[in-house]
């Protein structure tokens, strides 16, 4: 198993990448889980819902 | 509240187990299978009546036992086992105290107690609404007090698992990265936290409004919130089943990840997309535009399709890898060959797998394409469908895990082994029929949730082809192997708690299972050829089976 340990190679001074930073974070995966679906499901739907005309 | 916290030394694995996580995943886990049994038994007579010859239950009765089979196996079972899941993959995997057990256990017992009451009204007869309760149709008051008391439990046991991420980090009781089981349990939570939310913005007024209070409320608001949660309920099941195939893999083979990255990757696409795809339900909704209805269930919703086929390509991948390390080379498959297929977890994870992506997978994408979703919108279809995902996919693999974590948790033997062997294939059998029948009727028209598909005292009656009534015959046959098979595991859970030996030796574990559940795999690169033809075949068949419901349309929707 040892040649998969090499993983860590880059060594403690290696600046851990942007991506993983965010994938590492699960305070910001928790908001972009609930805005994403909040915005582009729920706020459009109930926006479209909102806007047919009521009949007369 | 920094109680002493109290542990165990798990001998299989080496883990140490907060005591309080320990009893907490034992009750969560043994409720949840008190109630798959209850569920079962309700899905059971709900297939018999469908069966045209049998016809067995009378229409409020049949009603009646469809309500409680979608409340006691959709939520409750799947849900207790997903709080068991939660606080074993951040307590346990990450090496943790248990933050605040007096909370988790309120929490237990606010589902318990809102599932025995969802139960008690659904019995009572008032409340056959069936559990998307779509109004009008209005249930008892208390049947809407009782979803919201499981639903708030299961948040606050959310909010635990991300408390326990915290402890752990502050702690550092691991290093880097969330073991990537965590990970997957995590996304699931994150999912679950956007779906309670949702549930919880319409059972509240639409139990207002049984209650008097509010005189109205709008039917297609409704179903656009409803369906946050409805859909995306299901979402947290996926990502949830994914993190028990990874944890299958370690278990069973030692197995890392192939890519820890592209992993992440995929279950991110989940956090960002997956839950869009609620508008899928919409889409015969006159109302809500195309664009709306194509944003969320074709664009998005296939970045999220392609980060589940990147799992059912890195789960085979990471087992593969694992066989290969062994000395499992030769040729495309030696290594699935010599798989231990007598270990009822591995089995059960691997048709779970199966089941999923050639099933369930392909039949949601092909329903959730808005043209091809008219031949087969409201049709039985659907309940074939999703049982490919829900049953054959999250079930199996949930039960599958059982057998290796009641002998690891309980310390004592599966009761009666050899009939273990046996459960996955006649689960997967069943269920693979009953999704397989159910979408054969669907295709010929016949609708879900009906009682009498000979409309024999109805004004205005339909003859189906004789073929819609063989294929429903042939759904309540799996359904009868599908129900012996649940039987069997549930019974073999409680004898196993009751009356299994008590072991002194190792379960089949892989030796490495800690590691492999824990630690992180890096780069070893793709060189899992069989898992690649594997893939192959899949979208081959997905594709084939896509381009022939085109095509169908074209024969049904004449337009020239
Ligand atoms: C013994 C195993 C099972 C049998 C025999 C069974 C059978 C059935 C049948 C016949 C229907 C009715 C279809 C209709 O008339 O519309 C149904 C609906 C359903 N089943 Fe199952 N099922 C089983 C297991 C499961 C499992 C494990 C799950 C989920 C975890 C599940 C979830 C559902 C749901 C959500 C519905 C829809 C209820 C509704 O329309 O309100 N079933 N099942
Ligand atoms: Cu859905």
């Amino acid at each position: 198993m040892s040649e998969l340990e090499s993983g860590k190679s880059g060594g403690a001074d290696e600046p851990v990448p942007f991506m993983q930073q965010i994938l590492d974070n699960p305070f910001i995966l928790l908001f972009l889980g609930v805005a994403a679906p909040s915005v582009l499901y729920t706020v459009w739907g109930v926006m479209e819902v909102i806007s047919i005309p009521v009949a007369q | 509240m920094a109680a002493t916290h109290e542990y165990r030394v798990c001998p299989d694995t080496g883990f140490k187990i907060d005591l309080q996580a320990d009893k907490l995943i034992k009750w969560n886990a043994v409720t949840a299978i008190v109630f798959l049994l209850i569920g079962g038994f309700f899905g059971l007579m709900v297939a018999l009546t469908r069966w045209p010859t049998v016809h067995l239950l009378p229409a409020d009765w049949f009603y009646l036992a469809l309500t409680a089979h979608g409340v006691d196996i959709l939520l409750v079972w799947i849900i207790f086992f997903e709080m068991a899941l939660l606080y074993f993959a951040s307590s346990v995997l990450l090496q943790s105290r248990l933050p605040m057990p007096k909370v988790g256990w309120f929490a237990y017992w606010l589902m318990l107690v809102g599932a025995l009451l969802g139960n008690v009204v659904i019995l009572q007869g008032e409340s056959s609404v069936m559990f998307t309760s779509y109004v009008p149709m209005k249930a008892d008051p208390l049947f809407y007090v009782a979803l919201l008391l499981f639903a708030v439990g299961a948040l606050i046991v959310c909010f635990l698992f991300f408390a326990t991420l915290v402890v752990a980090k502050s702690e550092k009781t691991y290093e880097g990265s969330l073991p990537l089981v965590t990970f997957g349990a995590m996304v699931a939570a994150i999912i679950a936290v956007y779906t309670i939310a949702s549930g919880a913005v319409i059972l509240i007024p639409t139990l207002l409004w049984s209650l008097g209070l509010i005189s109205h409320i709008d039917s297609l608001m409704y179903k656009v919130i409803w369906w946050g949660m409805g859909h995306s309920s299901q979402q947290i099941n996926v990502s949830a089943h994914v993190a028990v195939w990874y944890a299958g893999a370690a278990v069973v083979f030692g197995a890392k990840p192939i890519s820890e990255k592209v992993c992440r990757m995929a279950f991110l696409l989940y956090i960002l997309f997956l839950q869009l795809a609620s508008a899928h339900h919409l889409l015969v909704e006159p109302g809500l535009s195309a664009e709306y209805k194509i944003f969320n269930t074709s664009y998005a919703f296939y970045l999220a399709v392609f980060g589940s086929m990147v799992h059912g390509l890195t789960v085979p991948g990471s087992i593969e890898l694992a066989q290969r390390r062994r000395g499992y080379t030769k040729g495309l498959f030696e290594w699935l060959r010599k798989a231990p297929w007598g270990n009822p977890a591995f089995v059960g994870i691997f048709l779970s797998i199966i089941i999923f992506g050639f099933v369930g997978g392909i039949s949601g994408v092909v329903l959730g394409t808005e043209q091809l979703n008219l031949i087969m919108h409201n049709t039985i279809y659907v309940p074939g469908h999703f049982h490919g995902t829900v049953a054959g996919g999250t079930t199996l693999a949930f039960m599958a895990l059982c057998y290796w974590l009641v002998p690891v948790l309980f310390r004592r033997e599966i009761w009666a082994p050899k009939l273990a062997q046996w459960f996955p294939w006649l689960f997967g059998l069943g269920i693979t029929g009953i999704a397989l029948f159910q979408m054969g009727a669907g295709t010929l028209g016949v609708s879900r949730r009906h009682w009498d598909m000979t409309f024999a005292d109805a004004p205005l009656s339909y003859d189906y082809p004789a073929a819609a009534h063989l294929l429903m015959a042939a759904n309540g046959v799996s359904a009868v192997i599908a129900s012996i098979a649940g039987a069997i595991f549930c019974l073999q859970m409680v004898l196993t708690l009751l009356i299994g030996k008590k072991r002194e030796g190792a379960v089949p574990v892989a030796s490495d299972a800690a590691e492999g559940l824990t630690g992180h795999g890096h780069g070893a690169g793709l060189a899992v050829p069989g898992t690649f033809v594997l893939a192959l075949v899949f979208l081959t068949s997905f594709v084939l089976y896509y381009f022939v419901n085109w095509k169908y349309l074209s024969e049904i929707w004449l337009l020239s």
